[in-house]
């Protein structure tokens, strides 16, 4: 959390999207975060995401919990509305405003203590019931405000900083997504901006439960050798199963059909996902194979990294309740208060 | 001896829970309110689905009094589990129904109560072959043998069933059968009761409903679009009142689409964490609950009092602490209701008395969220929640605008009107909202449950801290206005003794008001219906020497509510306390207040004489 406001002056010739804003409308407060930081890089990844789609920064709303994680919405998209909620609990807040206007897009911002443990119910729920959403987990397998405890991600085996073991199992939020029904289930690094921003981009324009799992390193408490969450474990045992790029409709949509290396996946909102196979095998459309898939790199050691399942025809929770297309919170008295006539036939039937 | 009395009476229901006796005691007091006589009718039931003993009680009340009166006249005993305690529960002179199918001692008998049997199980199983049949239809045919017993008229109690297999003729016809069974069976066998329904024109256009169903009803005229809701006795049947009411008279009729969301969520803590989330946004949102429930919800409840986020609770009380009597009832929440959180809270409760008031009361609720922006709790209990009772019909004024509260909209912002979260710019603790996405460069703002200056910038500055803390201590004194008002009824003579009440004590109370005013004893009293309490309530306390709090909780929280909030001496407030979980009666309040007051008389008698 921070009260520092940036300052206002900036490069005058900053290059504006065709809404008019530049990169800058997207940036918010200073951060407190440690310098080097991975959520810091995840902020920046979002900011450009944002920028690119060309999307208006006050129509997006900016949820999280409590911790390192959830304090970063502060730091992106600075003329958005934000709620810092109470810890592990962000999934329903998000849940109740979603349902209060459809029309917002919703981005939130959790870490793998919020997430994992405390809110790891409310996780699961808001992932099974499809809301219009980019659930985010800044994963970095430590409780970085309470100063280095392991989190309910911290794998099996790892050491923490004071080179403790951790005992307990491993908590892999990419694989719960799958089995509470995500309909977008992505992992990425935050130091690899090439791969996340994009996955941003692809997971904002999604209609539906959209997940990333960033892993994101803390450089206090588990950046260190033994740790399966620093940045040099994590460049060494990423294996990406593909790159992804986002063509947005209003573009002029070019797409690269060579066939064998690049798949086109049309999302609801007009936009083009060109997916670039890495992994030989993979299809990102099989949320089975998706899960062995994982589970077998899991058990070399490596962090599959990319987009891993997508069902570009997911139904979200409004279409699901079939409400109005208008958002809720805009509906008025003629609306929603039943006649008089209402009143006296049921006053009628009551006695 | 034979107990006499004209649509004055109790009958009471001992039943196996699970044994279909429900549907056939509801059409039983159902049918004496076409006869136009009131009656007050109390399901007493077990926290089980099948097996354990429950009860239905039907007071007929000529009179009007339709809180609960204590005592029985006459028991329709169809439990031999709970044979001993029904039996023992007979006023002297008064009724014992029972199926004599197989004769008992005599010991199992009273020589001061009048018994009378009817063989239902004989009945039944010469007229059914089926068991479940057998079990289902002597429900009604003892509904018949009653009916012939106490003079209900028969052609009322067809129509009823008319009504309720509407469109299944070979069900009514069967039905109807039975119930002449039992009315034949009497004819030939026995003779009327001493007690009787006369038909009368006491119901006026009153109309006989749950408060459940009631605050349903409410939150739909209130304008709620929002209920996320986790199940729990005694408040589910508000949240399914509220689904189907949606779907009957909130659906777009162009497109077929709803026009509120509703949510059954993993548990009560999502439900509260969607209503903030929807409140925040600009819906409006409740949840139904009960104190478990409310328990769970503290936190939440704690970051919308201090973030200033609408909400609504409709907390249906029952028996705590803990699990406790779940299917009993109690007003036990009023102290978790208006401090739920840590650190300094306060919450604003509405207090309804009868279905009429949830009706009214649930309505409010939203528009006293949304002008207070904060948590705003209807407290109802299991006794007004799950009880059908009889109450003024619903009424709205089609004028009636929703209070949305203060919200700067974008025109205001453009207009360039000075926007911040926390900044009390009416002095009346109040500030200024916006709602997410409203402009692009304007109004946004960060919401979080930390301390923050009044544009919403977080700070830990002491004194920003205590700035904050004395707006929102403002803001509470803002609603003593906004909520219901209390209701004084003054005795017929004057007095320095005072009673205070609130909820669904209230018939039961003014029922005793007028048997102590009968002996002699007289006592203004007091409703509240809202805290924060008026100035009123205050000064009504000033203005007597003592007054008796009346409440159904062990410890006496309305009272130590008083005692907090308006600095009264605790010795001049006298704890009048029901908490067996059983709704309260007015022989309890008319003996426990009397008692106290003829006890104090006797006190001060002596030194008169000095």
């Amino acid at each position: 959390m921070t009260y520092i406001t940036k300052p206002q002056l900036h490069h005058p010739k900053l290059a504006a999207n065709s809404l008019g804003y530049t990169r800058r409308d997207y940036e918010g407060s200073v951060s407190t975060l440690c310098a080097g930081c991975g959520h810091d890089s995840i902020s920046a990844a979002i900011i450009q995401a944002c920028y690119e789609l060309e999307l208006p920064p006050h129509r997006i709303a900016k949820l999280s919990g409590i911790g390192c994680s959830s304090k970063t919405p502060d730091y992106f998209l600075g003329n958005s509305h934000g709620f810092n909620t109470v810890h592990g609990r962000m999934p329903s807040v998000l849940t109740g405003a979603n349902l209060a206007n459809r029309d917002l897009i919703y981005l939130g911002v959790s870490g793998d203590g919020d997430s994992a443990s405390i809110g790891l119910g409310q996780f699961a729920h808001s992932i099974r019931r499809g809301v219009n959403m980019l659930y985010i987990v800044e994963n970095n397998g430590v409780y970085g405000l309470t100063k280095g405890q392991f989190s309910a991600t911290s794998d099996k085996g790892s050491k923490s900083k004071k080179g403790v073991v951790n005992h307990d199992a491993g908590i892999d939020l990419v694989m719960l997504a799958l089995q509470m029904g995500a309909t977008f289930v992505a992992r990425s690094f935050s130091g690899d901006k090439a791969q996340l921003v994009p996955l941003i981009k692809a997971a904002l324009a999604h209609k539906g439960a959209a997940f990333i799992d960033c892993i994101s390193p803390c450089v206090q408490f588990n950046n260190h050798v033994g740790s399966t969450k620093s940045y040099d474990y994590v460049r060494e045992h990423n294996e990406a199963v593909n790159r992804l790029d986002v063509v947005v409709p209003r573009d002029e949509i070019q797409v690269d059909y060579a066939p064998g290396t690049t798949v086109p996946v049309a999302q609801h909102d007009g936009s083009i996902l060109q997916l670039h196979k890495l992994a030989q095998h993979y299809d990102p459309s099989d949320r089975v194979g998706a899960l062995a898939y994982l589970q077998a790199r899991q058990a070399l050691g490596e962090i599959v990294t990319g987009l891993l399942f997508l069902d570009p025809e997911a139904r979200d929770l409004h279409e699901n309740l079939d409400t109005v297309d208008v958002p809720l919170n805009s509906l008025n008295e003629a609306e929603l208060v039943p006649s008089l006539d209402v009143l006296a036939k049921l006053n009628a039937s009551l006695r | 001896m034979s107990l006499e009395a004209v649509n004055d009476f109790v009958v009471k229901f001992a039943n196996v829970n699970g044994s279909g006796s429900a549907s056939a005691n509801g059409m039983f007091a159902k049918s004496i309110l076409r006869m136009g006589v009131p009656v007050a009718a109390r399901n007493i039931f077990p926290s089980n689905i099948q097996g354990l003993p429950t009860w239905f009680e039907v007071r007929v009340t000529g009179a009007g009094h339709l809180g609960r009166r204590g005592g029985v006249d006459l028991m329709v005993a169809m439990n031999p589990q709970t044979w001993d305690r029904d039996i023992a529960e007979i006023e002297p002179g008064g009724y014992l129904f029972y199926d004599s199918t197989k004769p008992l001692p005599r010991e199992k008998f009273r020589d001061d109560i009048n018994v009378v049997g009817v063989p239902l199980t004989a009945i039944c199983n010469a007229a059914y072959q089926l068991p479940r049949e057998r079990q289902l239809f002597k429900n009604i045919i003892y509904v018949g043998a009653l009916a012939a017993l106490l003079g209900i008229e028969l052609e009322v109690l067809e129509t009823l069933l008319g009504e309720q297999f509407k469109g299944k003729d070979r069900l009514i016809t069967a039905n109807v059968a039975a119930l002449k069974m039992g009315r034949d069976y009497v004819a030939e066998n026995l003779h009327p009761l001493g007690l009787k329904v006369v038909r009368a024109d006491a119901v006026g256009d009153r109309i006989f409903v749950e408060g459940n169903m009631a605050s349903a009803l409410g939150a739909v005229y209130g304008g709620a679009t929002v209920c996320a809701w986790y199940p729990i006795t005694p408040s589910t049947s508000l949240a399914e009142a509220f689904t189907g009411f949606c779907e009957d008279y909130r659906t777009d009729p162009e497109t077929g689409k709803a026009r509120y969301a509703i949510v059954q969520a993993e548990d009560e803590i999502a439900s509260i964490g969607v209503v903030v989330g929807a409140g925040w946004n600009g819906a409006r949102a409740f949840t139904a609950t009960s104190g478990p429930g409310v328990s769970l919800m503290t936190e939440f409840i704690g970051l919308s009092y201090f973030a200033e986020i609408p909400a609504v609770i409709f907390d249906v009380q029952r028996g705590g602490p803990s699990t406790g009597m779940p299917t009993r009832t109690q007003q036990a929440d009023l102290l978790a209701g208006a401090y739920a959180g840590h650190g300094d809270t306060k919450h604003p409760m509405l207090l309804p008395a009868d279905p009429g008031e949830c009706f009214e009361m649930g309505a409010l609720a939203f528009d006293l969220a949304d002008r207070l922006q904060t948590t705003v709790f209807v407290m109802l209990d299991l006794d007004i929640g799950m009880n059908e009772w009889l109450t003024k019909p619903f009424e709205w004024d089609p004028e009636r605008k929703l209070d949305r509260g203060k919200v700067m909209t974008y025109e205001d912002l453009e207009a360039g009107k000075e926007f911040g979260r926390y900044l009390d710019v009416d002095g009346d603790g109040v500030p200024y909202r916006t709602y997410p996405g409203v402009h692009p460069t304007k109004g946004g703002y960060f919401t979080r449950g930390t301390s923050r200056n009044p544009y919403a910038r977080y700070s830990e500055e002491g004194s920003v801290y205590v700035d904050n803390m004395q707006r929102l201590l403002r803001k509470f004194d803002t609603a003593k206005a906004l909520v219901p008002a209390p209701i004084a009824r003054l005795a017929k003579r004057a007095t320095r003794e005072g009673v205070i009440y609130f909820g669904s004590s209230t018939p039961s109370m003014h029922e005793a008001l007028e048997t102590l005013d009968a002996q002699g004893l007289h006592l203004d009293a007091m409703r509240v219906r809202g805290f924060p309490f008026a100035d009123e309530v205050f000064d009504f306390i000033a203005a007597h020497d003592r007054v008796f709090v009346v409440e159904q909780n062990r410890d006496a929280q309305l009272r130590t509510l008083l005692v907090n909030e308006g600095d009264v001496a605790p010795a001049k407030l006298v704890p009048v306390l029901n908490y067996d979980g059983s709704p309260i009666t007015a022989r309890f309040i008319a003996g426990a207040v009397g008692g106290l007051m003829t006890a104090a008389a006797r006190v001060r008698a002596p030194e008169a004489a000095e």
